[in-house]
């Protein structure tokens, strides 16, 4: 899987979580998930949990609590794939 | 300090034979009854297999609810939610966005008797039962607290007063409504949201039948198995949903122009303390009259004021009592009852919703002069004959000024609350 794909799923894995709609038009790596995205920062653990199911993979506690960006859950899903 | 007159301004209701204020008028006039056969309990084998659901919810709470916040929200939470923002838009009050300021002068009161049940029961229970507590998410305690009908509901109205959830069994929603009163009374806030809600969950339902309480005779005749006041009453059929009130203070309403529905003149709660012939799940029948008699004197008027009772009346054994406790505490005999009414005749028991979706049928029917006939009580119960005059059994044009509301509950809890048609 490249990093494009895994940053199509990532995206509409997190979209569910979304508050601000309107972030999602120009959604990139360097978008806030809770910051830009206005997701509910108790919401990171369904996030995570969605990414593990997606993509058979564990994440850490310490993996995951590493998370602010798009671009962030990408390159750690990428490491885990890999 | 001068206590506040306290009104309502606003209503609103999702019960099983309607869904918003012209609708449930409309049913509660016609005598629709909402309960319907359900597939799960006959699956599970409940000996009753009908209930009280409201209908259409799968599509109407994406009309009320971003995807977003249905992710957390359980069946009582969203039924709250699509009646309190029904409710708050009839009061007349500005539309809630993501940046409006917070309402530091509106609290809300909102009951369940089990909370959090569907979610308890559907996921929380048989994920940890299969050692997989790590895959349970976030959502949980927000869906199973107690308070989650108040507290979701607090979040969409960015209210900023007392936000808060009260449980009394079958008393809770019409306590609710009396606590909010006090609060408002007081003048600790100038508005409340105020009622009950409960879900629709089986396992919530499944203690009732259990303990052989519910109606299991009428599951081919759904829409006459609630049959409060009759001969052939064998028991409550469960239902659920949400009824909601905005009180006001008489001078904030004033302020604003809101449209007053009615005022509310005082209310009691009690408990009878689970002595002469009280207990965890019957009443204590001084105690109901006790409770009876604080609300009209706290709400300033005499007993023979009261024109028409809103009945808490399930179908139960209960039933003959009830009418029996009115009669002692107005002091008068049976044939000159006030005229009384069972609004779960059509909705069901829905438990801590009950008291909600009761007041708000009352307040409609205090509003636009009518009371409606109790449905399925034409066998008129043997020990309720001597009270026949004052039982509603079709609706009619009423222009009385007072209604009173008695609810009661397992703990032997009892509330009741006074409302007069509004009047300068």
């Amino acid at each position: 899987m490249n990093e494009a794909e895994i940053t199509e799923k990532v995206i509409a894995l997190i979209t569910p979580y979304v508050k601000n709609r309107d972030a999602l038009v120009g959604i990139s790596k360097d978008t806030s998930i809770l910051g830009d995205l206005g997701v509910n920062s108790a919401r990171l653990v369904d996030i995570v949990l969605a990414f593990e199911d997606a993509f058979n993979i564990e994440v850490s506690d310490d993996a995951a609590d590493s998370i602010t960006t798009v671009g962030d859950a990408v390159a750690l899903i990428g490491k885990l794939v890999a | 300090m001068d206590k506040n007159r306290v009104v309502v301004t606003g209503l609103g209701v999702l019960a099983p034979n309607a869904h918003g204020l012209a609708a449930y008028e409309q049913a509660l006039r016609d005598g629709v009854s909402g309960i319907r056969f359900i597939e799960k309990l006959d699956e599970q084998k409940f000996a009753c297999q009908v209930g009280g659901v409201p209908p259409g919810v799968d599509e109407l709470k994406h009309q009320y609810l971003a995807d977003d916040d249905l992710l957390a929200m359980n069946d009582a939470m969203i039924y709250t939610a699509i009646a309190g923002l029904d409710c708050w838009r009839d009061a007349g009050l500005p539309p809630i966005e993501s940046n409006t300021p917070v309402d530091w002068d509106t609290g809300a009161i909102i009951g369940t008797g089990i909370g959090g049940m569907q979610t308890i029961g559907e996921r929380l229970i048989p994920m940890v039962d299969k050692g997989r507590v790590g895959r349970l998410g976030s959502t949980m305690v927000e869906q199973v607290m107690c308070s989650a009908v108040s507290a979701k509901l607090g979040g969409l109205l960015a209210l900023g007063g007392q936000v808060t959830t009260n449980s009394s069994a079958c008393t809770t929603g019409t306590e609710a409504v009396i606590d909010a009163f006090h609060k408002v009374q007081s003048g600790q806030f100038a508005r409340m949201l105020a009622g009950g809600a409960e879900g629709s969950s089986h396992y919530t339902w499944s203690g009732f039948d259990a303990m052989k309480v519910l109606n299991s005779r009428s599951n081919d005749a759904p829409e006459r198995a609630s049959r409060p006041m009759s001969a052939s009453a064998a028991g409550f059929i469960p239902g659920s949903g949400a009824g909601l009130l905005m009180l006001e203070s008489l001078a904030s309403a004033e302020a604003r122009g809101a449209r007053i529905y009615a005022e509310i003149l005082g209310g009691a709660v009690n408990s009878g303390g689970q002595r002469f012939g009280g207990s965890m799940t019957s009443p204590n029948a001084d105690g109901v009259v006790r409770c009876i008699r604080t609300a009209i004197t706290r709400a300033g008027i005499d007993a023979t004021q009261i024109d028409a009772i809103n009945g808490h009346l399930t179908a139960t054994f209960a039933d003959p009592s009830e009418l029996e406790n009115w009669r002692r505490a107005l002091d008068v005999e049976a044939c000159k009852l006030p005229p009384i009414n069972a609004t779960k005749s059509m909705l069901g028991h829905a438990l801590g919703a009950a008291g909600g979706l009761e007041c708000v049928a009352l307040v409609l029917q205090l509003h636009h002069g009518f009371l409606h006939g109790s449905i399925n009580c034409d066998d008129l119960h043997p020990k309720i004959e001597p009270f026949r005059a004052a039982v509603v059994q079709q609706t009619r044009a009423f222009a009385g000024q007072i209604i009173a509301k008695s609810s009661f509950g397992f703990g032997d809890v009892n509330g009741c609350v006074i409302f007069r048609r509004w009047s300068k």
